[in-house]
């Protein structure tokens, strides 16, 4: 291919003819559903997802539904609620703080954070978040997290994450989009609908989701999108301004966390085009002239993506299964 | 250069750590000091973390984020080499 800082602009109206026609076909023909169900985060890859569902199927066959808990930011509702009205679109409010108190969620998750930081205590206001490093592009290092509190004046401090603390804060945090997932089941089969993924190619390909959490879906019809693309799709599909100009976020944890730094590492302008360049064996010499980075910076990138790819294969996967044993004659 | 009593405490129990506690193998670390834990899928992410806090506690060396690099943690001679240096430095200071 033809490398340069273009290689990720589409035809936003000929993607979109091509994603409906392909959530028409995969939905009323394959499955036999009638309408889809679309999670709406206030984010991006959720408002493009509903205006193409919308286009797919008609605002009448379309469930919009929210799912906040306690630790999500109230400006996600606002927008969720702001993006619904303006494809008409009456959405269902689904708070699922219960249903996380009853997995005890919070508990375990505080649980573990406070065997880093005994001082950490929510009911005071404290706050936290989890994070990777952010110099991939200078030094390279691995993807090994942190966790970062916020104290109720305002100082942050952070911390490696031991494995276990590690395991048990994103176990815990991971009920989250589980719970979510059969939320939207619920609302799904009551109406004979399909639940429709709102992952992005960053997510579904790096492993940035839940396994049967929010990559619990019936179709994913935004999976082969760079998160770049998704803004140019969003442009096109008129979602409102406050979602487009919204840095996009886990909405996970209870302090602010960017994608950013929680996973990715390099903002997705950079990190698209590298991803692209890697897909299409782009030589390192060729991209590293075109994105004005040095070569190494461009293999620490590549690296990163590939370790990505390979380390969450197993979240992809689906169950191993044997095939029937042969019959014995006796 | 290093001796074989040397090897023996460094580069074998960081072979037995990861055979027993990442790769789950019943047959021991069955591939060179040299090969690659990233390109070879023998660590993922959270193995990564494991083996830092197995550096620390077994060789009693302090491993900070900038060291968390391919450079000190994508083989078994890499991880040894990085363990014999920080201590020394240790042993210096």
């Amino acid at each position: 291919m033809q490398f340069t800082k273009k290689a990720l602009n589409l035809d936003p109206a000929g993607e979109t003819n091509r994603i409906v026609e392909f959530l028409q076909q995969s939905v009323r023909r394959s499955m036999r559903r009638s309408g889809g169900v679309v999670g709406i985060s206030g984010g991006i890859d959720s408002a493009i997802v509903l205006a193409l569902a919308v286009r797919a199927f008609g605002p009448q066959k379309v469930v919009a539904v929210m799912m906040p808990d306690k630790d999500s930011d109230p400006i996600s509702e606002k927008l969720a609620r702001e993006l619904a009205a303006s494809y008409g679109v009456e959405p269902i409010l689904e708070d699922i703080t219960d249903a996380l108190e009853g997995f005890d969620c919070y508990r375990r998750r505080d649980d573990a954070i406070r065997r880093v930081f005994p001082q950490y205590d929510a009911a005071k206001g404290y706050k936290a978040k989890i994070v990777l490093p952010q110099d991939l592009l200078e030094a390279g290092t691995l993807n090994v997290f942190s966790v970062a509190i916020i104290a109720p004046d305002g100082r942050e401090e952070t911390r490696p994450l031991p494995p276990r603390e590690m395991l048990e804060i994103v176990a815990a945090s991971n009920l989250k989009q589980r719970s979510r997932m059969s939320t939207l089941y619920f609302h799904a089969e009551a109406r004979q609908y399909a639940v429709i993924g709102t992952a992005n190619k960053n997510e579904h390909g790096q492993g940035f989701f839940v396994k049967y959490g929010d990559g619990g879906a019936d179709i994913q019809p935004i999976a082969h999108l760079f998160k770049t693309q998704i803004y140019q799709l969003a442009r096109y599909l008129g979602v409102i301004e406050g979602i487009q100009k919204r840095t996009p976020t886990t909405d996970t944890y209870s302090a602010p966390c960017d994608q950013q730094e929680f996973f990715y590492r390099l903002p997705f302008e950079t990190l698209d085009l590298l991803w692209c360049a890697l897909d299409h064996n782009v030589p390192i010499g060729e991209v590293a002239k075109v994105m004005g980075l040095s070569e190494i910076q461009v293999q620490r990138a590549f690296d990163d993506i590939t370790r990505k790819q390979r380390t969450t294969e197993f979240l992809r996967l689906q169950p191993p299964m044997m095939e029937a044993p042969k019959a014995v004659s006796t | 250069m290093t001796n074989k009593t040397d090897t023996q405490q460094i580069e074998q129990p960081i072979r037995e750590f990861i055979a027993n506690n990442l790769l789950y193998s019943p047959d021991g670390f069955a591939y060179p000091d040299d090969a690659s834990f990233l390109r070879e899928s023998i660590v993922d992410s959270l193995g990564v973390v494991e083996l830092v806090e197995f550096v620390q506690k077994n060789f009693r060396v302090k491993v900070s984020q900038h060291d968390v690099t391919p450079d000190n943690f994508d083989s078994v001679a890499k991880l040894a080499a990085f363990v014999r240096r920080k201590q020394a430095d240790n042993a210096q200071g």
